[in-house]
């Protein structure tokens, strides 16, 4: 039964990677750009629910007004800075976007303080399910679990059955024909960006009750990002999703079996992979 | 792109100032100038990489602590070490971090190569944060400054901050003048042709593996030097010295100071060390001082939209410019 709730974290963690590392991985493979600034956008979407959830009283409502504002934000970065960087080389985009880390965190610490914040689990699904007599899980991590399952599935189906989907698709494997072809590449590309952040926004937010809303909780996802990416191969969602789960599993499992290292366990996972398949788990050489 | 080297007359005035300031300047200012010229170093180890042979790593902070730490490790709790053992041994360290670091990441190329530079670097942060190898995320502190002997005599104090200051002259002047010698050697020609055109070179018969390995120890090894005297001076580690924050603000100086150039990480060191003391002065920017951070993303955003070859860059089209008024100079013959 122990093991069923841990299993159970691990997916739910994995699923929760999976919506931000998918933002990271598109973006990257569309645009060429590597955008550290992702992580700040979790926070971004974590401390306005956090606002949200205590000016208006609902997370119902913080929730999606926090993903609308990040979206809109994502939106403007995109036309006036990350634009201009598609063409430069991965040195000044690694420079650029962590000028912006340094920005979000100050106007974070401006706005809100540097004090710990919790994010109260709605009374819907405040409540645990028993498992035996003294173990239960709680409903609201199964509500995350679904919920990232369906943000999953969604995208899915957007990616591979829609329009958009299609053209986002050509945009990956050539920008330069699918432009040719008549897709409207600014447009494309601001619209990914901003999604991409809302994506990220939206992890935030749903994960708020269940971590705490603290300083630099976004820059310690983003390297799980990069290491979720990188293990499953640059713009490739499937193999985001298959390395989000796996690097569930590996930092649970590391957490149950050896607390002190499980921030090690993640990075030697990395390192076998990278030994086995440099070029990541879904793409081929 | 033109790129100069300063000429000798110029870096031999500079060393010679530099050498009369200790007679004059306060603590204070001995402290800020030994800082500068150590975060120096650690610039020039990483422009070794970025600006002289292509790989952009954004993990170079784990070289620096690692060395760092190899020194409070070392250092016994009340008595003071020796220097001629602690400075190989923590060089050591960092140079073979970097090689077993190094065998991995030198097999990725482009953004596969930064983000796994990061992530290793993370993992080492996590080690020295999570388990009680280096006093957790406390960090240890260094009692008792090393000592240096020589023949029974005590040239240099490391507890006074104007010996201090010498120590990192000399530290800096070394670094200096050998990555000039090995630049301009074969080894450095090699790695320069890697970083215009990789392919090429493997395709003339250059183990290209090996040398980027070579460059990246080596400058695992001078970040370890850099990270050494950091750990002299503030008599302190923590884990936040290995973090990814200080990756960034090192590959920051080197941006800032023009990369590929040796004087541009020293004057990319020192820009950024005096801005971030005005930015964080509470005396101009009042309540906002604590958010100095802010004003450093503004000038990094703004560097890289407006200014990507940095003040050297700028230095390098004033001096061109004025060469060339001044008749005779054919600018492409400096490169690199």
């Amino acid at each position: 039964m122990f093991y069923l709730i841990q299993l159970l974290n691990a997916v739910q963690y994995g699923l929760l990677l999976f919506l931000l590392s998918s933002g990271l991985t598109l973006i990257f493979g569309i645009m060429g750009v590597i955008n550290l600034a992702h992580g700040s956008f979790y926070m971004v979407g974590a401390y306005l629910t956090y606002w949200l959830a205590k000016t208006t009283g609902s997370l119902w409502f913080a929730i999606p007004i926090g993903i609308a504002i990040a979206f809109a934000i994502g939106l403007l970065l995109e036309t006036t800075i990350i634009r201009r960087l598609y063409k430069r080389d991965h040195l000044y985009q690694v420079l650029l976007t962590f000028g912006l880390i340094l920005i979000f965190e100050e106007v974070r610490s401006i706005l809100f303080g540097d004090e710990v914040h919790g994010v109260a689990v709605p009374e819907l699904l405040n409540y645990s399910i028993p498992l035996t007599a003294n173990l239960a899980y709680p409903v609201y991590r199964l509500f995350v679990t679904a919920i990232c399952l369906v943000v999953a599935i969604v995208m899915y189906f957007v990616i591979h059955k829609t329009r958009a989907g299609m053209m986002i698709r050509a945009g990956n494997s050539n920008r330069d024909m699918a432009a040719t072809l008549g897709v409207n590449i600014p447009l494309l590309f601001a619209l990914v960006f901003a999604c991409g952040m809302a994506l990220a926004a939206f992890a935030g937010a749903i994960a708020a009750p269940i971590t705490s809303v603290a300083p630099g909780m976004g820059n310690q996802v983003l390297i799980i990002c990069f290491v979720v990416v990188v293990i499953g191969g640059i713009g490739s969602i499937n193999g985001a999703l298959i390395a989000s789960l796996f690097i569930g599993l590996a930092d649970t499992l590391g957490k149950v079996l050896a607390p002190e290292y499980s921030g090690v366990a993640v990075y030697l996972l990395m390192a076998a992979i990278l030994l086995w398949r440099p070029q990541g788990l879904a793409n081929r050489s | 792109m033109t790129r100069i080297t300063l000429p000798r007359w110029w870096l031999l005035g500079i060393v010679l100032l530099l050498a009369i300031v200790p007679l004059g300047a306060t603590t204070f200012y001995l402290q800020l100038g030994a800082k500068i010229m150590i975060m120096a170093i650690f610039a020039l180890s990483l422009d070794l990489l970025i600006g002289h042979t292509g790989l952009v790593s954004f993990g170079h902070s784990a070289y620096f602590g690692v060395a760092a730490y190899a020194l409070a490790l070392i250092t016994p709790k009340y008595e003071a070490a020796s220097f001629w053992l602690t400075l190989p041994a923590a060089m050591t360290a960092a140079a073979l971090a970097a090689l077993v670091i190094g065998v991995l990441v030198v097999r990725t190329a482009g953004i596969y190569f930064i983000m796994v530079t990061l992530a290793f670097a993370q993992m080492l942060y996590a080690i020295f944060h999570d388990t009680n190898l280096g006093g957790g995320s406390d960090g240890i502190y260094i009692n008792v400054r090393p000592e240096l002997n020589v023949a029974g005599f005590k040239p240099l104090d490391l507890e006074s901050p104007a010996q201090f200051f010498y120590l990192a002259l000399i530290a800096l002047i070394a670094v200096y003048w050998s990555l000039n010698k090995i630049l301009h050697a074969p080894f450095g020609r090699a790695l320069a042709g890697i970083r215009v055109n990789e392919q090429r070179m493997r395709a003339i018969g250059f183990p290209v593996f090996f040398y980027k390995l070579g460059a990246f120890t080596l400058a695992g090894a001078l970040a370890g030097l850099a990270g050494y005297l950091a750990a002299c001076q503030f008599g302190f580690v923590n884990p936040e010295i290995l973090a990814w924050h200080h990756s960034g603000t090192v590959l920051m100086m080197v941006i800032l100071g023009g990369m590929g150039r040796l004087h541009g990480a020293v004057i990319g060191a020192a820009a950024y060390v005096l801005l971030q003391e005005l930015f964080s002065s509470s005396a101009l920017f009042g309540a906002y001082a604590k958010h100095w951070q802010l004003f450093m993303g503004g000038l990094i955003v703004f560097i890289v939209l407006a200014l990507p070859h940095g003040i050297g860059g700028l230095i390098d089209n004033a001096w061109v410019a004025w060469r060339r008024r001044n008749g005779g100079l054919n600018p492409e013959s400096t490169d690199g």
